[in-house]
């Protein structure tokens, strides 16, 4: 048999996570120490599998398969494909860059670290599950660990409702995306929750039609779907720096993921039936999500906004349901992951040196920290969609599967690129050039682990833009997969 | 060595001379002069040599000799450039050579008065002066050096190049290179004294007057380009064929022939640079520059340089008329427009003060002369009065100098502030400056004609005799002319030479050096013995028309008659009303004509029209209707209305929709688990291990749930 | 090596600056004379290397065949774009111009100290953005080039620029991205289409590719998916009356950043015109000539009274450019409207054609240098405004020679660059366009009145005090800077053919 790499992957976090809880919380240090460990392993596996992954092999890869509860078809079942690899890859590196950042928490760092292990832990599962019932398991996994965190180490004047609000919506999502799951199971009658049987399992074209938009929109709410989005701005600017790093940078992603595989892969007439809604949601996503955050006056809720436009366009690619459209999407998983993890990452550094994120009292700080600025900028430019970084190969791709399927889509959506330039570029200007606020004089510069973050975040943006192919190659394959399951048709 | 092989480098020595001096010898004042002087003197020994040459050589119209390269690869052709010599080019060469010699060893003892710089002097305004004790221990001005000396010299050689360059090359394009860079010379030397706001606006007036008749030019020249697809007059001018076709194919425009269109284009560019109505208004305001450069400008250059081009392309006006048949197009433009411009600026002459603007005027009318012969197909009557106006003209100008000289020279010494140029402070300067009276005194009478001594009477009978064949219109009206310009001829010597001194500075004015009085000796001699060359001038002009456009004119007394009597007549009435000119009278004409003087003391108010009906609007054009209300109002007013438009549908959405509807929505929602949310909170305080496992109960409960529910 | 340096000597051209962009970084940002002549030493590699190409060069060789140095890899194969470079006739001015232009540039902002290191970063990533747009043979990467430009140029002026500079950095950037959205829609509608971003096959195939989109038939698609270039190109070039970014962009970019901004990234609209949309829409081209002859001659005429009706000597001069490029732009409309024509409009055409390429590298030039002395001049004054001087020719004759020599290149005289192609332009457009020229000499006539004013207002009339003793003459640096390019201005303007033989053969070939 293979080296376990999967379960390693998924189960360091977890077991870091419970060492962590069993600490106490006066070995500061070495409760980092582990964290820092853990995530380092992570990483370090994700980017060993994702290099080690030959693009060439079709289907699955570093699959293990235990049967858990066989009666009921239910098995601890993990293996990824070209798809998920860049999201296992974008969870480690959110996963360290978070405990980097997050290294001076004071306020009880047993339970923030632990917790946060939790949710890498947890990301990381769904991304390789096999199995439904896993992938909801793991998929549930993160809801406490989630909520806690905002509403401990949130920020003092909204994690209350920041909290609760995304809280509640996640709930109401899964339960949805649940109910669509059970339908499946009993649907498909095959009595199993293995996803590579029910791929195969032949659904009546009507079922389809009528569970797709359940399981989809269910799990879609995680990746902010108009109009169940409003949970993710204010969830994102309530949490601490490292959970809107991990919320933004991969959380959404889950949801986005969950809907692929569950939503599209097992359901694939559905999603050709509803397409065009999807369509339209993800064209509004954009559109929408790009005005309103123009008009925010917070930091981080123009960030949280931006990420909803962004995954608008992720749901675009998907609904395309072409090869173009899917590879977009993949790639805008990957690239908007990192960018929003180091936007986030970024404004929490500056928070933490200017206690507050109200643009207009910012200024002038790139005098003061070179290198976040830079990164800001970086993330900024990706997400303006500029060329020679992530953001452009990730949007062209989805523009040209629009275009196949709904060029008025395309047409519309790309208009948000001018106005995320506007916003972008004022942000920027605001915040970190012109004159500095009195109250600001004589900031520290960010640390060197922060510079690290910054570093190896922009840098993976920058590569990626550069040279397209290192991500890209490995997602065909795995665009490939689902075409054949969507009937290799489109 | 053979003239052939090298008559193409006559325009270089000039041209090594400009940027000797401006890139080697700036600081060098004596060596700058030198280096001026041996560029126009070896381009002035070369033309000699060509003339002769050209002279001996039958047939040179039909053989001209000539070089040319390829120059500009177009398309799937190439345009061609060189030079070639035919008798114009010639008989031009040799004129521009010889004034523009005279000119420069002038402007030697012009601009230098054998004193050190001044200590006040700026470079940008003439030369102040300095306080100086003279011999018997009296404090006097004397004038200084021109500061800007060397540049002075530097730029006159650039202008010498350029006309040479013209009037050797083979085709329109070097042609009109040669025309813009003396643009752009006479721009530099107009506004010589910079500093000066009246000669920095002339300097722009002047490139721009002529600039507008270039722009028209241009599009003659891309005109004929793209019809014939070459620019050598040889292949243009030279072949019938071409011309034929030209003539007789409609350019669609006005239900001009081409040769009509292009060439009415082209004479659009002579009316600019000639300075003929409605663009001659920069000519008289050139005379802000120094004097040489006034000469260079309506002798040697500038102004020769549009009745060249005009000559020049006399075959292409011409195209399709034959003579006693009715004119072409550009021919009645030409000859309406001379003719009008001859009287008008005569006129305005009339009502002058100033000693050089008279001078400018008689330049605009016998400019007009010319053109008007040409309109009416004297083609060599109008050549033969180019070549002896620009002796003359040279000649007056550098004597109204060399008047002027002495005149601020008597200011200085007398301490009064007057005007220099002012014919009214001036009088009886015959006896104080002899040699510059006489030499004067031989250009303005051969300006006014003097009957058989002087060559403008020659060059102008020739043209009053075509006219009084071709077309008795312009023979009146250049004969009511040429009245006007002996009379104001009179009144000019008068006013100047001849009475009593009209001021202390007249008095105490005195004669100036020999480098400035030997040049005007010589040219005066040129403006004398021009006539006697007339008959072999035109035998050798005359070979450059076919003989079809050859005008065999009737023998008629009358025009002899006319222009002897007009010449002495106009010469006779100026001395008689302008004799008893005194001090602080009002000018004798203005109190016979009224407001008629009052109009062309004015100038016809013509500049004052321009101001109000063009200049004027034109500059509102600028700055306010397209600068401030299209870019900034309009253009940029739909920009920033886009971009406020955006912010304002963002903040719309923000407060209206995504508040209220969505995240409103969402809020009621939360409402409702807002108390389970309270009373959860209450675990914050409590151990995060304890509701950690109350967590992982709830999905085991779950979990169980599932279970069960699977089962049933 | 040699062979390597053989078969990639574009890439290395193109990322030469880029790479020292890098290496700048890396250096102590304190030694600031160590970064300056580093940039210097670096930016005057690439420009050895494209003088290496152009000697390489062989202007014979047909580039609807294949171009030159064409270089072929994979980039991003999943949508069918790859990173193909290639030179040709129309291309290899350009870079040579780019080439030419940064290291004066960069020897013209010595006097920069504020933020150095990033500066001549930022300047040398500019370079690579700029090449790369002139030798991507990819409509993905020339679009990646396009864009990636920007970038750069936004923070110089946002960053180093003058006192309104965020409002004009931002008017710079949304109005060019703006600019280039139909740009990119209209690149994805026909990659798409044609499977590829391959310009070499796009040539070959266009016409025959079925565009039709949203029920409309291709011809309809491919005359909306022309003016989406047309429009991107032309707020790039700027056409009136696309061109309002560009006085606020020039007026409050730096020196250098002027320069560069006027001297070559204005061509890469010009560039988009000649290389895509001529080639490629050659009907709808023909159909719309009319639209941009008189978009062009609007420019030459609106842009030079505008440039008159300035009272900021910077101003003037960004308004200048409009006044220029809108010949580059009247040869375009030339060459398309004799699609289809007889030998004798394609004959004109290729004359245009020829001169609106040349206009291109004369601007670069003259533009490039009138940015600079205006630089010197405010370097001492700290002024721009044209009222305030006055008489400064008696203080600085050298430099008062040299702004006139480059006035005159600017005004077309004869002699220097500018005439040259403005006449062929004009020769070529006459017989096409004959009203529109006709037009154009209105803005010809007016181009003398900015340019008069503008040596009327700085070194004529009478001398205003207060600058003597303030004013100094130019230093030797800036005599290293402006005199190269007079002496291109001077040589272009007496023998032109060295240069406008190449560009002729490209024209022959393309049009």
């Amino acid at each position: 048999m293979q080296f376990p790499y999967l379960s390693v992957l998924i189960f360091t976090p977890l077991a870091a996570a419970v060492i962590l809880l069993l600490l106490p919380n006066r070995q500061a240090r070495l409760i980092r120490a582990i964290a820092l460990t853990a995530s380092a392993l992570v990483l370090g596996l994700s980017a060993a599998l994702f290099f080690i992954s030959s693009p060439v092999v079709d289907g699955y890869r570093f699959i293990e398969k235990i049967d858990w509860l066989p009666e009921l078809g239910i098995s601890y079942h993990v293996g990824v494909d070209g798809f998920s690899l860049p999201l296992l890859l974008l969870a480690g590196l959110v996963a360290f860059s978070g405990v980097l950042v997050s290294w001076n928490v004071q306020d009880r760092p047993r339970e923030f670290f632990s917790f946060f292990m939790f949710l890498v832990a947890s990301v990381l599962g769904v991304f390789s599950s096999l199995d439904l019932f896993q992938l909801f398991f793991f998929f549930e996994l993160a809801v406490f660990p989630k909520y806690l965190m905002i509403v401990m180490w949130g920020s003092p004047q909204t994690r209350e409702y920041g909290g609760m609000k995304l809280t509640l919506y996640l709930f109401l999502g899964s339960v949805v995306a649940l109910v669509g799951v059970f339908a499946l199971y009993f649907g498909s009658g095959l009595n199993t929750f293995d996803m590579l049987a029910l791929e195969k399992a032949g659904l009546p074209l009507a079922f389809q039609q009528i569970w797709f938009p359940v399981i989809f929109i269910g799990f879609a709410v995680l990746a902010g779907i108009f109009p169940f989005y409003s949970w993710a701005p204010d969830g994102h600017v309530a949490a601490p720096t490292a959970v809107s790093m991990l919320l933004a940078g991969v959380e959404m992603k889950v949801g986005a993921f969950a809907a692929l595989r569950i939503g599209i892969e097992l359901l694939p007439q559905g999603a050709q039936h509803w397409a065009w809604l999807i369509l339209l949601l993800g064209t509004i996503n954009v559109v929408y999500g790009a005005l309103l955050a123009m008009a925010q006056k917070d930091l981080k809720y123009v960030i949280g906004y931006s990420s909803v436009s962004h995954m608008g366009l992720v749901l675009i690619g998907f609904a395309a349901l072409n090869q173009q459209g899917l590879l977009g999407a993949g790639l805008q998983m990957f690239s908007h992951g990192v960018m929003t993890a180091l936007f986030f990452a970024v404004v929490g550094m500056v928070y933490d040196r200017t206690h507050t994120r109200d643009i207009g009292q910012l200024g002038g700080l790139a005098r003061f920290m070179p290198l976040a600025a830079f990164g800001f900028i970086v993330s900024g430019l990706v997400s303006m969609g500029m060329p020679g970084f992530s953001g452009f190969v990730a949007e062209i791709p989805i523009y040209l599967g629009a275009w196949r399927v709904a060029p008025w889509v395309a047409v519309v959506s790309a208009v948000s690129i001018v106005i995320t330039a506007a916003y972008i570029l004022l942000v920027v200007r605001r915040v970190f050039f012109g004159e500095v606020p009195q109250s600001l004089s004589a900031l520290e510069d960010i640390h060197t682990r922060d510079k690290l973050v910054v570093l190896m975040l922009s840098l993976v943006m920058i590569a990626v833009g550069l040279l397209p192919g290192l991500i890209s190659a490995g997602i065909s394959d795995g665009v490939n997969r689902i075409l054949q399951l969507l009937g290799g048709s489109l | 060595m053979n003239p052939e092989s090298y008559f193409w480098l006559i325009p270089l020595p000039p041209l090594a001379a400009f940027f000797g001096i401006l890139l080697l010898t700036w600081r060098k004042r004596t060596l700058s002069h030198w280096l001026a002087l041996a560029g126009a003197g070896l381009a002035f020994l070369g033309s000699l040599a060509v003339l002769w040459r050209a002279f001996s050589i039958e047939h040179l119209a039909e053989h001209p000799f000539g070089v040319s390269i390829d120059w500009l690869p177009a398309g799937s052709s190439v345009m061609r450039i060189g030079a070639a010599l035919d008798p114009l080019g010639a008989v031009s060469l040799a004129f521009v050579a010889v004034t523009v010699l005279m000119i420069f060893i002038y402007s030697i003892g012009y601009h230098n008065h054998g004193q050190p710089e001044g200590k006040d002097d700026l470079p940008g305004l003439p030369p102040r002066g300095m306080e100086m004790m003279d011999e018997h221990g009296h404090t006097v001005r004397a004038a200084t050096i021109e500061p800007m000396y060397s540049r002075f010299f530097a730029l006159i050689s650039l202008f010498a190049f350029a006309m040479f360059l013209l009037v050797l090359s083979d085709n329109l394009l070097t042609l009109y290179i040669g025309w813009e860079i003396m643009g752009l010379c006479s721009y530099l030397l107009i506004g010589f004294w910079y500093g000066r706001p009246s000669a920095r606006d002339a300097a722009v007036k002047a490139f721009m007057t002529t600039r507008i008749g270039d722009a028209f030019m241009l599009l003659g020249l891309a005109a004929l380009y793209s019809l014939t697809g070459t620019f050598r007059f040889s292949e243009i001018l030279g072949s019938p064929q071409t011309l034929e076709i030209l003539s007789t194919s409609a350019s669609g425009v006005l239900g001009l022939s081409w040769a009509g269109l292009i060439g009415i284009l082209l004479l659009m560019g002579t009316v600019g640079k000639s300075a003929q109505f409605p663009l001659h208004v920069w000519l008289p305001d050139a005379m802000e520059g120094p004097t040489p450069v006034s000469a260079m400008i309506h002798a040697a250059t500038m102004v020769s340089a549009g009745v060249y081009l005009a000559l020049r392309f006399f075959p292409l006006i011409a195209a399709g008329w034959q003579p006693g048949g009715p004119l072409t197009a550009p021919m009645l433009f030409i000859g309406a427009v001379g003719a009008f411009t001859a009287l008008f600026a005569a006129l305005i002459a009339l009502g002058q003060d100033d000693i050089k603007r008279v001078l400018a005027y008689s330049t605009i009318s016998q400019l007009g002369f010319m053109l008007a012969a040409l309109g009416i197909g004297a083609y060599v009557a109008a050549a033969f009065h180019l070549v002896t106006h620009a002796f003359f003209k040279a000649l007056l100008f550098l004597g109204s100098g060399s008047v002027i000289h002495g005149m601020e020279h008597g200011a200085a010494h007398s301490g009064e502030h007057l005007d220099p140029q002012n014919m009214k402070y001036m009088g009886g300067l015959a006896w104080k400056m002899p040699l510059t009276f006489a030499a004067f005194l031989a250009g303005g009478l051969s300006l006014a004609g003097f009957p058989l001594l002087t060559s403008g009477f020659w060059s102008k009978d020739e043209i009053l005799k075509s006219a009084y064949g071709l077309a008795p219109v312009v023979f009146y009206t250049l004969a009511f002319a040429a009245l006007l310009t002996a009379f104001y001829t009179a009144r000019q010597l008068t006013l100047v030479f001849l009475g009593q001194p009209r001021s202390r500075a007249a008095e105490k004015a005195h004669e100036s050096r020999p480098v400035m009085t030997w040049p005007l000796l010589i040219l005066a001699v040129f403006a004398l013995i021009g006539g006697l060359v007339v008959k072999p001038f035109e035998h050798f002009v005359a070979g450059m028309l076919p003989h079809e456009l050859l005008v065999e004119l009737p023998e008629s007394a009358v025009p002899v008659a006319v222009s002897v009597a007009v010449a002495l007549g106009g010469l006779l009435l100026g001395w008689l009303v302008y004799r008893h000119a005194a001090k602080g009278q009002p000018d004798p004409l203005e109190s016979a004509l009224g407001p008629l003087f009052r109009a062309f003391h004015r100038k016809f108010w013509v500049d004052e029209a321009y101001q109000a009906v063009i200049l004027r609007p034109a500059a509102w054009l600028a700055e306010t209707a397209v600068a401030r209300w299209i870019d900034q109002v309009i253009l940029d007013g739909i920009l920033h209305a886009v971009g406020r438009f955006t912010l304002w549908l963002g903040e719309l959405l923000r407060s209206k929709v995504d508040r209220k509807v969505f995240s409103g929505g969402g809020d009621a929602l939360a409402a409702g688990a807002q108390l389970a949310g309270s009373q959860l909170s209450g675990l914050q305080r409590g151990r995060v291990q304890e509701y950690m496992a109350g967590g992982i109960a709830v999905l085991v409960l779950a979990g169980l749930m599932v279970l069960f529910f699977l089962n049933l | 090596m040699l062979n390597f340096l053989e078969a990639h000597s574009l890439s290395i051209l193109l990322f030469t600056p880029a790479l020292a962009a890098l290496a700048v970084m890396l250096l102590p940002a304190r030694r600031i004379k160590l970064l300056r002549w580093f940039a210097l030493a670096a930016s005057l590699l690439p420009l050895g290397l494209s003088v290496y190409l152009w000697l390489r060069f062989d202007p014979a060789l047909d580039p609807r065949l294949a171009f030159q140095f064409e270089e072929w890899l994979p980039w991003f194969p999943a949508i069918g774009s790859s990173y193909h470079l290639g030179l040709d006739g129309l291309s290899l001015p350009m870079v040579a111009l780019t080439c030419l232009l940064t290291p004066l540039a960069i020897l013209a902002s010595f006097k920069i100290e504020t933020h150095l290191r990033g500066y001549l970063a930022l300047f040398l990533l500019l370079e690579t953005g700029i090449l790369g747009v002139f030798m991507a043979l990819d409509l993905l990467l020339f679009f990646v080039f396009w864009e990636i430009g920007l970038v750069p140029m936004y923070f110089l002026i946002n960053q180093w620029g003058g006192a309104n500079r965020n409002y004009a950095s931002l008017k710079f950037i949304i109005f060019t991205m703006g600019g280039s959205l139909g740009l990119l829609l209209a690149i994805q509608l026909i990659g798409l289409n044609a499977g590829s971003f391959d310009m070499l096959n796009l040539f070959r195939n266009f016409g025959s590719l079925d565009l039709s989109v949203f029920g409309l038939t291709s011809a309809a698609v491919k005359t909306i998916a022309f003016w989406a270039f047309v429009i991107a190109f032309a707020v790039k070039v700027p056409v009136w009356p696309f061109h309002t970014w560009l006085p606020d962009a020039h007026t409050e970019a730096p020196t250098a950043g002027s320069m560069i901004l006027a001297g070559v990234l204005l061509k890469l609209g010009a560039y988009g015109f000649l290389r895509l949309v001529l080639p490629l829409f050659p009907q709808e081209s023909a159909r719309f000539a009319p639209a941009l002859a008189a978009l062009a001659a609007a420019a030459i005429i609106f842009g030079a009274l505008a440039a008159a009706g300035q009272k900021d000597l910077k101003k003037l001069v960004a308004y200048s450019s409009v006044n220029h490029m809108g010949f580059v732009m009247l040869g375009v409309a030339a060459v398309a409207s004799a699609v289809g024509g007889d030998a004798a409009a394609v004959q004109s055409s290729r004359i245009a054609a020829s001169g609106a390429v040349l206009q291109m590298v004369n601007h670069g030039l003259s533009s490039a240098g009138m940015f600079f002395l205006v630089g010197v001049l405010y370097d001492r004054a700290h002024t721009r405004q044209l009222d305030e001087f006055g008489g400064l020719y008696a203080l600085l004759p050298a430099y008062g020679t040299v702004f006139i020599f480059v006035s005159m290149a600017s005004l077309g005289l004869p002699g220097l660059n500018g005439f040259i192609s403005e006449l062929l332009v004009v020769v070529g457009a006459w017989p096409l366009l004959s009203a529109y020229v006709a037009a154009a000499m209105i803005g010809l006539i007016f181009t003398g009145t900015y340019i008069l004013k503008g040596i009327r207002q700085v070194l004529h009339g009478p001398l205003n005090l207060r600058w003597r003793g303030v004013l100094t003459e130019m230093s030797a640096r800036e005599w290293a800077v402006i005199l190269p390019l007079m002496a291109l201005m001077l040589l272009l303007g007496i023998w032109p053919s060295w240069l406008l033989d190449l560009i002729n053969r490209a024209v022959m070939f393309w049009f």
